[in-house]
C-alpha cells in the first residue's frame, strides 16, 4: 500500500472524527438556543455546558489537523481550493472564530446573554453548511481554471441540486448526531427531564437525515456518474450504514442502551463517509487533484506517515484520559464533581 | 475599486498575525507561570500562590480561546491568501506545521483536563503534574511554528527545478540554519512578555491599593508575592532574551546579512562598524541624529571590534528590505534592556533593606514593563518579517509570486479587521469583568476561610 493511501486514510479517519465531534458540539449549540426560545434551557442547558466545556479545544484541533493534514500530502489542494476559496474559507473561519471565543467568554466570563446564545446555535448550523461546501466542490464542476487562473463558479455552486442537498444533509446529521450522544449522556446522568427532551429531538431529527441521504444519492449520480457508479459498486457499505440508522432509531424508540444506539449512529455515519470517500477515489478535486499524481514527495509522505504513529501513540492515551475524566466518570457527569 | 491583491494578502496576513501573536504570546508563557506558582503554592502549602495560579489559569481560559480561533485563521489563510506558496512550500514545511497540530493537540487535552480538574485528587502534585503537559504542549508548539518561518529565512532541504520541487529532506529542512537562534529567542522573549504582563498586573493592584488606602491586607501580600514571584521569572528571562538576541545577530551577520545591515542602515561594508540607535535618513540617505556606539555592530555581529561587517551596499537594490525596520530593531532592542533594568532594579531593591520595593516610582515601572514587553514582540515580528522583503522564501520565491489572484482579499481584509476589533474589545471587558466581580481579597476568604488576614 503506497503512502498516498495511508495519508488520505488517516486525513479521512481525522474528518470523521470531526464529523461526530464538531456534530455533537454544533447541534448542542443549537438545540441550547432553541431550549432557551421554547423556555425550557434549564432542563437541559447545565448538561450541554458541562460536557462542552473541556472538549470544545479539541473538537477545533480535529479539523485543523485535517486541513493541515491535506495540504501537506497533497500540496496542490493549497493551490486550488486556496484559490477558489477564499471568500467561503474566509467566512467559515469568521463563524468559527465567534463560536469558539463566544463559547469561552459566555462559559468562564459573564452571564448568559441572549445574543451570544444566538449566534452559538446560529453557527451551529450555519458552520456546517459552509464547510460541506468544499466537499460539494470536490466532486468537480464548480472550480475551473483558465489561463492559470483559479475561480469558483458561483452560480453553479447556488443553483446545482446537489450543493443543496449537501447543506441540508450536514444540518440534519449534525442535529441527528447531536441529538442522540445527548440523550446518552443525559441518560448517564440520570438526568430522566433532560433525556425525556432531547430523546424527542434525537427521534425527529433521525427520518429526515435518511431521506436527505437518499436524496444527495440522487443528485450525486446526476451531478457526477463516475462517482455514483463507484459508490454503486460499493453498495454494501451503504446497506450496513443503512442498518445500523435502523438499529438507532429502534433503541432510541425503545427507550434502552442509549450507550448501543450512539455507537450504531457512529457507525452508520462511519459506513456512509467511508464508503463515499473511498468511491471518490482517486481525486480530490475532479479532475484536478489525483492522490497518486498530485501527492507529496516520498520522503516527506513517509515523515508525515512516522509523525502521524508518533502522534497517535501520544494522544491516544489523552483521549483516553479525557473521556474517562469527563465522559465516563458517572460523578462527573451528574454534576458532583 | 480593486485592489492589489499582493498588497491586501500582505496586509490581512500582517493583520491576523500581528493580533495573534499577542494570544500566542500570552499562550505559550502563561502555563509556565501557571506551572510554577501552583507547585509553590503546593510546596510551601501557601494558598497565595495556589490562588495566583488559579487566578492566572481563569483568565488565561479566555485568551486562550482567542489565540486558537486566531490560529485556525492564519492556519487557513496561509493557503487562501499564499496558495502558490504552499503549493511549493508545501512539499517542504508541512512535517513541522503537522507536528504543531499535534502539539496543540496535546496541548488542548490537558488544559481542559486541567481546567477542570482543581480539587479533583487527593494528592494534589496529581493536579500540578497537568499543567507540565501544557507547559510542553505550548513550548513545542512554538518550537515547530518558529522551525516554519526559520525555513522561509533559509531555506534548505529541498532542490527547486523546472519540474518543481525535489530531493526533499525533512529534517533537514526543519533544523535549517535559522532554527536554533529563532527558537531561543521566541521562546525566552515569551516568557519574559507573560512574566512582565502578569508583574505588571500585580504593581497595578498595589498601586491602586496605595492610592485607596484600602486596609486590605491579605490581598497586598498576595499581590506582593505575585510581584516578587514574576519579577524574578522575568530578571531570568530578560538576560536569556539579551543572549538569544545577540546569537540571532550573530546569526544574521553570517546567513541574512542584508537584514542586519537594513537594521543599522549600515550601507558599506567596513572593519569596526558603529552600532547606530534612532535618529533619521537625510536625502543623501546619510543617518543623522542618531546614537553612535563605534565599533558595537561588528561586536555584535561576530565578537570582535574590528571584524568585517556586510553593507547594504553589496546587494542589489530590489531584493534589499525597506529602511524603517531600523526602527523596529531599536524599539525592541531598547525595550529588552529597560525590561533587563527594571526587574534587575526591583531585586536590588528588595536586597538593599533601606529602601522600599514596593515605591510607588518602581511600581510604575514595572506597571508600562507589562505592555512595552508585548509592543516588543510585535516590534521585533515586524523587523523579522520585513527585514526579508521581498522574499517569501528568501533567495527562491518573491511575495509577490506567491500570492492569492482572486480579487476579493480587499474585502476580506475589511471583514478580518471588524472580527478582530470585536473579538479585541470583548476579550477586555470580560476579562476585566471576571476579575473586578471578584477581587482576589474576597476569593481569599471565601475559599480559605482560615488564612489570617495579613499573614506575612
Amino acid at each position: 500500500m503506497g503512502y498516498e493511501i495511508i495519508g488520505i486514510t488517516v486525513l479521512w479517519l481525522f474528518l470523521y472524527g470531526y464529523l461526530i465531534v464538531a456534530s455533537v458540539d454544533f447541534g448542542a449549540g443549537f438545540f441550547a438556543y432553541y431550549a432557551k426560545v421554547t423556555k425550557k434551557d434549564h432542563i437541559i442547558n447545565q448538561l450541554i455546558s458541562r460536557y462542552l466545556s473541556p472538549v470544545w479545544e479539541v473538537t477545533n484541533v480535529f479539523f485543523v489537523f485535517f486541513f493541515v493534514g491535506i495540504v501537506g500530502f497533497f500540496p496542490d489542494s493549497a493551490y486550488y481550493y486556496g484559490t477558489a476559496l477564499l471568500v467561503p474559507g474566509s467566512i467559515a473561519i469568521i463563524l468559527l472564530a465567534i463560536r469558539g471565543s463566544f463559547y469561552a467568554f459566555e462559559n468562564y466570563g459573564s452571564k448568559q446573554s441572549n445574543v451570544y446564545m444566538f449566534l452559538y446555535g446560529a453557527t451551529g448550523l450555519l458552520i456546517p453548511a459552509s464547510l460541506s461546501t468544499a466537499l460539494t466542490m470536490s466532486e468537480g464542476g464548480f472550480i475551473v481554471e483558465e489561463n492559470g487562473q483559479v475561480s469558483l463558479q458561483y452560480m453553479e455552486l447556488l443553483t446545482s441540486p446537489y450543493s443543496w442537498s449537501v447543506v441540508f444533509l450536514a444540518i440534519v446529521s449534525v442535529l441527528f448526531i447531536s441529538a442522540s450522544f445527548l440523550t446518552f449522556y443525559a441518560a448517564r446522568a440520570n438526568d430522566t427531564e433532560a433525556l425525556k427532551l432531547v430523546r424527542k429531538y434525537a427521534l425527529f431529527w433521525g427520518m429526515p437525515t435518511i431521506v436527505m441521504a437518499l436524496t444527495t444519492f440522487i443528485a450525486l449520480g446526476q451531478h457526477n456518474e463516475r462517482h455514483y457508479e463507484n459508490m454503486m459498486d460499493l453498495w454494501w457499505m451503504f446497506g450496513l450504514s443503512v442498518g445500523f440508522f435502523m438499529i438507532a432509531m429502534w433503541l432510541l424508540y425503545i427507550g434502552k442502551h442509549y450507550g448501543l444506539a450512539f455507537i450504531s449512529v457512529m457507525l452508520q455515519f462511519f459506513f456512509a463517509f467511508f464508503g463515499y470517500g473511498i468511491s471518490h477515489l482517486p481525486y480530490i478535486l475532479d479532475p484536478y487533484i489525483n492522490i497518486f499524481e498530485h501527492a507529496t514527495h516520498e520522503s516527506m509522505g513517509i515523515a508525515l506517515i512516522i509523525a502521524f504513529i508518533a502522534g497517535l501513540f501520544l494522544l491516544i492515551p489523552s483521549l483516553i484520559l479525557l473521556m474517562k475524566l469527563f465522559l465516563f466518570d458517572a460523578d462527573y457527569v451528574k454534576g458532583k464533581k | 475599486m480593486e485592489m492589489d491583491p499582493v498588497l491586501m494578502s500582505r496586509l490581512l496576513t500582517a493583520l491576523t498575525l500581528g493580533f495573534h501573536i499577542i494570544f500566542a504570546t500570552l499562550g505559550v508563557g502563561v502555563p509556565l507561570m501557571i506551572c510554577i506558582a501552583e507547585f509553590i503554592g503546593i510546596r510551601k502549602n501557601d494558598p497565595h500562590y495556589l490562588l495566583l495560579a488559579r487566578r492566572w489559569a481563569r483568565g488565561f481560559v479566555i485568551t486562550v480561546a482567542i489565540g486558537v480561533v486566531t490560529g485556525t485563521a492564519i492556519g487557513l489563510q496561509l493557503s487562501l491568501l499564499w496558495p502558490n506558496f504552499m503549493q511549493i512550500a508545501g512539499h517542504v514545511i508541512s512535517l513541522p506545521l503537522f507536528m504543531e497540530v499535534f502539539a496543540f493537540f496535546f496541548e488542548a487535552i490537558f488544559l481542559g483536563i486541567y481546567l477542570y480538574t482543581w480539587d479533583r485528587f487527593k494528592n494534589p502534585y496529581v493536579h500540578w503534574a497537568l499543567s507540565i503537559p501544557v507547559v510542553i504542549g505550548g513550548a513545542l508548539s512554538a518550537f515547530f511554528i518558529t522551525t516554519v518561518n526559520a525555513f522561509m529565512n533559509t531555506p534548505e532541504g529541498f532542490f527547486l527545478g523546472e519540474e518543481g520541487v525535489a530531493a526533499i529532506n525533512p529534517i533537514e529542512a526543519m533544523f535549517n540554519p535559522a532554527t536554533p537562534t529563532k527558537v531561543f529567542h521566541v521562546l525566552a522573549s515569551s516568557y519574559l512578555t507573560v512574566a512582565a504582563i502578569l508583574a505588571a498586573i500585580a504593581a497595578f493592584h498595589l498601586l491602586r491599593q496605595k492610592r485607596k488606602k484600602t486596609s486590605a491586607e491579605g490581598a497586598s501580600v498576595y499581590h506582593k508575592k505575585g510581584l516578587k514571584l514574576t519579577v524574578s521569572i522575568m530578571f531570568v528571562f530578560s538576560l536569556l532574551t539579551a543572549l538569544a538576541g545577540d546569537v540571532s545577530a550573530k546569526f544574521l551577520a553570517e546567513h541574512q546579512p542584508e537584514k542586519l545591515a537594513a537594521a543599522e542602515w549600515h550601507f558599506e561594508t567596513e572593519e569596526n562598524a558603529d552600532l547606530i540607535l534612532f535618529g533619521w535618513l537625510n536625502a543623501d540617505n546619510e543617518p543623522v541624529g542618531v546614537l553612535r556606539f563605534p565599533g558595537l555592530l561588528s561586536f555584535l555581529a561576530h565578537g570582535d571590534f574590528n571584524s568585517e561587517v556586510i553593507g547594504l551596499e553589496e546587494f542589489p537594490e530590489e531584493v534589499t528590505p525597506p529602511l524603517w525596520v531600523h526602527y523596529m530593531f531599536d524599539l525592541m532592542v531598547t525595550i529588552g534592556m529597560f525590561l533587563v533594568g527594571v526587574s534587575l532594579l526591583y531585586l536590588l531593591f528588595i536586597k538593599i533593606k533601606s529602601v522600599n520595593e514596593h515605591n510607588k516610582w518602581m511600581l510604575w515601572l514595572l506597571v508600562l514593563s507589562g505592555p512595552l514587553a508585548m509592543l516588543a514582540i510585535e516590534f521585533g515580528w515586524i523587523y523579522a518579517e520585513e527585514g526579508r522583503q521581498p522574499w517569501i522564501l528568501r533567495g527562491v520565491m518573491t511575495v509577490e509570486e506567491a500570492a492569492t489572484s482572486s480579487p476579493h482579499v480587499g474585502l476580506m481584509f475589511l471583514l478580518f479587521l471588524a472580527l478582530y476589533a470585536v473579538l479585541g474589545t470583548i476579550c477586555i471587558i470580560v476579562l476585566r469583568k471576571l476579575f473586578r466581580n471578584n477581587p482576589a481579597e474576597e476569593e481569599l476568604e471565601k475559599k480559605y476561610p482560615t488564612i489570617e488576614t495579613g499573614d506575612k
